[in-house]
């Protein structure tokens, strides 16, 4: 699963193209585990065509601070580098698929 | 996909309830399968320290208990599948349970699917979920060192969080809208002496006042005094109570006014074969201890159940 950080937050979303799909987590927080299975399964049957990627707020605040992430576990899709979508809490796999499939339009 | 032959009992939930269920049926040799919702392991899942959960002299972590709760279940035979289900037909036997992927059927079924956070019902509440608006302190308190925040309610499960909240936050404000707790003493001692949490009594959240961006106080209606006032906080945690999740059991088993499961006796669905267990059916407990307690009655029932009618 790729990690992302502040060293490589630029590289791997801001000036990236395409859909890179981020979780948002903490070792601390209970449900954030219980979506761990949910982000490995995407980062699986969406590879070659959304980048998968996970933050942890405890070592980069900074980042979560900037999207106004104050609830975790949060799901961004970035496009082209900018925030489109933001799911809050647990949910269903089909729901970040949609919200994928919703930028993946022609 | 469907499951071909019948499978013995499928347990729906995996909070203490499903997984005591789980235990004492696959003892029983009875293979069950436990559809564990993606939220699996229930609400002990976002609590710290559990410290009425008998044999734990100096309590355990919720999501440790839980842990041990499945790893107990797996090693005699049961089969958890992290799916949520959808809907469900009890009109005819076997049962057919629709899950996400898989649809199955089953000879019996306990529903243990436990409750979920009330909200208060405000339009606010939801565009700033997630950007101030919580319903887990264990999760999102870390987002608040040194800032103030408000917890709404006046249980242990508002306390709990509470004093779990001052280990980052300056300030946090405790909203009740009664002039008492109804939590147990030993909890609002705690409340009372610890310096970083006020008090704010008779009031109710009337508006979550906000940025566009991010929450920046509450607006609170004073029964005593009629009057509406805001109070600046960076975040806001519920712990007014939660309400069952069976959205999904509607006309399939009969459900009181507040959408719980009625049963005569912890045990017993109005549908023949469908057993239930927890905070489903409780209004009344909703702990751990009572969860798992009737968990183990409905596995009982269960077996006895399909022992009769094979």
């Amino acid at each position: 699963m790729l990690e992302i950080n502040k060293a490589n937050f630029d590289q791997e979303i801001k000036n990236s193209t395409g859909l890179v799909l981020v979780d948002f987590w903490a070792e601390w927080c209970g449900p954030c585990h219980m979506l761990s299975p949910t982000i490995e399964a995407l980062a699986t049957e969406l590879a070659g065509k959304v980048k998968v990627g996970k933050i942890n707020v405890e070592l980069d605040p900074e980042i979560a601070g900037v999207f106004g992430v104050r609830g975790i576990p949060t799901v961004i899709l970035f496009k082209n580098g900018q925030p489109v979508e933001q799911l809050v809490g647990v949910r269903n796999k089909i729901d970040y698929i949609n919200a994928v499939n919703k930028h993946t339009a022609a | 996909m469907t499951e071909s032959s019948p499978q013995n009992v499928l347990i729906i939930g995996s909070g203490p309830a499903g997984l005591t269920a789980a235990i004492y049926l696959a003892r029983a040799n009875l293979k069950p399968i436990l559809l564990a919702g993606v939220q699996f392991g229930g609400q002990l899942m976002t609590t710290t320290l559990v410290e009425n959960y008998p044999g734990f002299s100096e309590g355990i972590q919720g999501p440790a208990l839980m842990a041990e709760m499945i790893k107990q279940a797996e090693r005699f035979g049961t089969e958890i599948k992290y799916e949520t289900v959808q809907s469900v037909d009890f009109s005819k036997k076997p049962f057919v349970v629709k899950a996400n992927d898989t649809t199955y059927t089953s000879k019996s079924v306990i529903l243990a699917t436990g409750s979920t956070a009330r909200t208060l019902g405000l339009e606010s509440e939801q565009k700033y979920w997630g950007k101030g608006v919580s319903t887990c302190a264990t999760c999102d308190g870390a987002f608040y060192r040194d800032r103030k925040v408000a917890v709404i309610g006046g249980g242990d499960s508002a306390m709990e969080e509470a004093n779990f909240l001052t280990r980052f936050a300056e300030t946090v404000y405790i909203i009740h809208r009664r002039d008492a707790f109804r939590a147990s003493k030993i909890m609002q001692e705690r409340i009372f002496s610890n310096p970083k949490i006020k008090v704010v009594w008779n009031s109710e959240v009337r508006e979550i006042v906000g940025n566009e961006q991010v929450v920046t106080g509450l607006a609170l209606f004073n029964s005593l005094t009629g009057e509406t006032t805001t109070l600046d906080v960076d975040g806001v945690f519920l712990a007014i109570g939660h309400v069952p999740q069976t959205e999904f059991l509607k006309d399939a088993v009969d459900l009181d006014v507040h959408g719980y499961v009625v049963t005569p006796d912890d045990v017993h669905t109005s549908v023949e074969g469908v057993f239930v267990a927890g905070d489903v059916s409780d209004p009344v407990y909703k702990q751990a201890i009572t969860a798992a307690g009737m968990g183990c009655k409905a596995a009982i029932r269960a077996e006895r159940y399909l022992s009769e009618n094979l």
